[in-house]
């Protein structure tokens, strides 16, 4: 396969998936609003914008984090490269290049929300509620996926495709813990209380992970709970294991085909490793933000590896 | 005798046909007597559009609407779409498609096939000599200046024979009819013809929409094109390459206008579709870029112009080419299609002579007419032009898309004006032509049915063997009374039948 086809098809999967993040992180948003604010005014909104990585740019477009604001810009802005349209846009344009790698049922699904796209942006703002254009990414995506799930070919574009997913997964999950624990809370004195349930909770209905947690640990929602939910736990689909072994898995299956491995299977590796080993109180006595920073960190040179390793067109 | 009806559920009735082309008559006047009409011969039907008859007869307007409809959809769901070049806008436009077929007898078809096969095997017999002996120079059967000083002559590859002696692997040649029998070509051409992926997108979409009449009329099949390229291609393959030789298409990127041809035709060849950066030059190969490590290509079909091939034999700023290909080529290493250096056979001023390359090299006599033209070049064929302007066609000898021409009839008398200033300044760069009468295919306009001018298209492989699909791609002229069928130009397109037997 060529290496810029597998570079387009790595980047669709982590546009797809960032697009998919913001819709959750507006989601959450919308939730949190609802709550009497604690702070004399609603920060909240402001530790989105943290947590979306994109914060730098809003203020000088927009100056007060209101809502509005922030669902325009972390839904519509294309000045805003992690808007949901920037994503969808670039995993289309992406699928475009690359169109013949792509069975005809996923570009239809890539192609289908592109399109639709263009009709939410001539909608009225004022008949567009934020929990439909957040329910509307999270079908587009879902779609995406299910279409390139039944459809496509089990080769290595499929893997490639699929790297992207779970590393931005990995990226996305952690981020979003990480507001929760280092913007969203950052007084000690709140851990335990309502506010603090309140907002844990917030944040499993983000990764529409609120009942599949009651199922896996019922019970109170406590922070040591969520964290090993997050982090920890195999079944959780979004937790940053399940990420990093999905990563694993279709690296593995890359070496294999090629008959080669290369520093990026390493640092998986290692990674799963360390994660498989970790416990929850390992991660709170290093500091929760200090561990999700580290766990960034890792998997932003995983992509640089695996960027090298194959979508350079180095390769020798 | 009349029956009120729901004005919704109007049926067009033949009557209707007819009168759209008598409206049409009365409009542009007497000298639509002299359009050839592909569908009626006087009010009677001809044999190719009967079976099309009925079914227009029988669609009811809001069913045709729907398919209209519907068509528009799938073109878009599938992402065919065309940008015109400078005009910014809306990149995903789509190429107007018309429903109403046009239609071609078994009868009809034999005789054009032969005459492209002939022009094709004439025009590649012309290549091979010019860029050798130059024996149709010699023998004075054409100016050497036309050739040697042409624009489009490659001194880079005077002397190199290319596999097979092909240079031109697919010429599409462009065609317009004038009468029953009388078909002329407009104009050759040898580099890159685009428009193919209409031809099999706009039979497919026809068939997902209209079955039935696909049941009802024996129709040939086109999808076989993209299977007979990629042999095509790997049938010129250089002889260094051992084994399966791999083939790739070379694109300009996704920004280029003709951008989804280029990936359509990768995917139905299973080929590799290549920008210049995916690919590299060594040892006296060409390799391409994979996430496994480099692969040797043997083929290259590219859709990028020779002067950006290779910036270090042509343009220098070229970012688009493979630095050092042209040295793989000339030394064997790899087949180049459409080969460097194939332009200099179809510009306009060459296009006059291809009747005496048929007679040159093939012994034959030339079986489709070329259109009558006037070489600015010349002062006293520049005499004429100038005094017959408002009659006359006139376009840049290396021009294409239907940009810079002069229409002389459907001109005002500034633009003719303006245009003889031009014409003056540089002969060098125009031929002129009659307006020639463009036959006219029925075709789906707001009020019902109306005939608009047509032309074809068809692609000619050439390889190891000389092929033709029976087919092309038919352009059509959306606006009443235009002669301007090019996409650029808001032509539309057609799907085009060739009957069996």
């Amino acid at each position: 396969m060529l290496s810029r086809t597998a570079d387009n098809l790595f980047w669709i999967g982590r546009y797809v998936e960032r697009a998919e993040m913001m819709a959750r992180l507006l989601a959450v948003g919308g939730r949190i609003a609802l709550l009497p604010g604690v702070h004399g005014y609603r920060n909240e909104w402001e530790s989105l914008l943290q947590a979306s990585g994109t914060a730098a740019g809003f203020p000088r477009k927009y100056g007060e984090p209101v809502q509005r604001n922030i669902e325009s810009y972390l839904f519509f802005d294309r000045d805003n490269p992690s808007s949901v349209v920037s994503c969808l846009e670039a995993a289309r344009e992406n699928a475009r290049i690359v169109r013949t790698a792509l069975t005809t049922q996923v570009w239809d699904a890539i192609n289908g929300a592109f399109q639709e796209l263009r009709q939410l942006e001539r909608t009225p703002r004022s008949e567009l509620e934020l929990a439909r254009l957040t329910d509307w990414t999270m079908r587009q995506s879902a779609l995406f996926r299910g279409a390139i799930d039944a459809t496509q070919l089990r080769n290595d574009g499929y893997d490639f495709l699929n790297l992207g997913f779970h590393l931005e997964r990995a990226d996305n999950t952690a981020r979003l813990m990480d507001v929760k624990y280092f913007v969203l809370l950052p007084k000690a004195d709140y851990v335990g209380t309502g506010l603090d349930l309140y907002q844990w909770q917030t944040l499993l209905r983000a990764i529409s992970a609120h009942r599949a947690f009651h199922w896996a640990y019922g019970g109170e929602i406590t922070a040591a709970k969520v964290a090993h939910f997050l982090i920890l736990n195999r079944s959780c689909p979004r937790s940053l294991i399940a990420s990093v072994a999905g990563a694993a898995h279709h690296l593995d299956h890359v070496a294999r085909a090629y008959g080669a491995t290369t520093r990026a299977q390493d640092l998986v590796r290692a990674m799963l490793g360390e994660l498989a080993e970790l416990r929850v109180e390992d991660v709170f006595e290093e500091g929760m933000h200090e561990f999700l920073t580290r766990f960034i960190g890792a998997v932003g040179i995983l992509s640089a590896r695996i960027h090298d390793a194959y979508l350079s067109g180095e390769a020798r | 005798m009349r029956h009120s009806r729901n004005p919704a559920f109007r049926t067009p009735t033949p009557r209707r046909i007819l009168d759209a082309g008598g409206r049409n008559r009365r409009d542009i006047g007497a000298r639509v007597q002299d359009y050839f009409n592909e569908m009626f011969d006087g009010g009677a039907v001809r044999a190719p559009y009967a079976g099309l008859e009925t079914w227009v007869r029988e669609m009811p307007a809001e069913l045709r609407q729907m398919k209209q409809a519907e068509a528009e959809a799938l073109f878009r769901r599938i992402g065919i779409t065309f940008a015109v070049y400078g005009e910014g806008g809306d990149p995903d436009r789509l190429i107007p498609f018309d429903m109403f077929p046009r239609v071609f007898t078994a009868g009809e078809w034999r005789r054009l096939e032969r005459g492209i096969k002939q022009r094709a095997r004439a025009l590649n017999a012309f290549l091979v000599d010019v860029y050798g002996r130059g024996e149709i120079v010699r023998a004075g059967r054409i100016p050497a200046a036309l050739v040697y000083q042409n624009e489009a002559y490659e001194t880079a590859v005077a002397g190199f024979v290319p596999p097979r002696g092909v240079y031109s692997h697919i010429v599409g040649i462009d065609l317009v009819r004038t009468g029953r029998d009388e078909f002329f070509v407009l104009e050759d051409n040898c580099r890159t013809p685009s428009g193919v992926s209409y031809m099999l997108e706009n039979r497919e979409i026809m068939m997902r929409m209209f079955p039935e009449i696909f049941r009802e009329n024996r129709i040939e099949p086109v999808e076989g094109y993209p299977e007979l390229l990629r042999r095509t291609l790997a049938s010129v393959a250089p002889e260094k390459c051992q084994g399966e030789p791999t083939v790739v298409i070379l694109t300009p990127g996704h920004y280029n206008s003709a951008y989804y041809e280029h990936s359509f035709l990768a995917d139905m060849m299973g080929v590799e579709l290549v920008e210049g950066p995916d690919l590299f030059c060594e040892g006296g190969f060409v390799w391409m870029r994979t996430t496994r490590g480099p692969q040797k290509v043997d083929v290259i079909y590219r859709r990028i112009d020779d002067a950006f091939l290779d910036p270090l034999c042509f343009r220098p700023d070229s970012m688009l080419g493979v630095p050092g290909l042209m040295d793989c080529y000339r030394s064997g290493g790899v087949t180049i299609a459409s080969a460097p250096g194939a332009g200099v056979a179809d510009d306009k001023a060459v296009y006059t002579y291809v009747p005496e390359m048929i007679r040159f090299y093939l012994g034959e006599e030339p079986i489709l007419q070329n259109v009558p033209t006037w070489q600015c070049a010349k002062p006293d064929e520049l005499a004429h032009v100038l005094d017959n302007l408002a009659d006359l066609v006139v376009k840049e000898v290396h021009g294409s898309g239907g940009y810079g021409m002069l229409v002389g009839p459907r001109a005002t008398k500034d633009q003719i004006a303006a245009f003889a200033e031009k014409l003056r300044e540089a002969p060098e760069h125009y031929i002129a032509q009659p307006t020639l009468s463009l036959s006219t295919c029925p075709t789906f306009v707001e009020e019902g049915i109306a005939p608009r001018h047509v032309d074809l298209r068809p692609y000619c492989l050439v390889g190891e063997r000389i092929e033709l699909v029976p087919g092309g791609l038919t352009r059509v002229a959306l606006t009443e009374g235009s002669l301007v069928v090019n996409s650029s130009q808001g032509g539309g397109v057609k799907d085009t039948w060739v009957l069996a037997e």
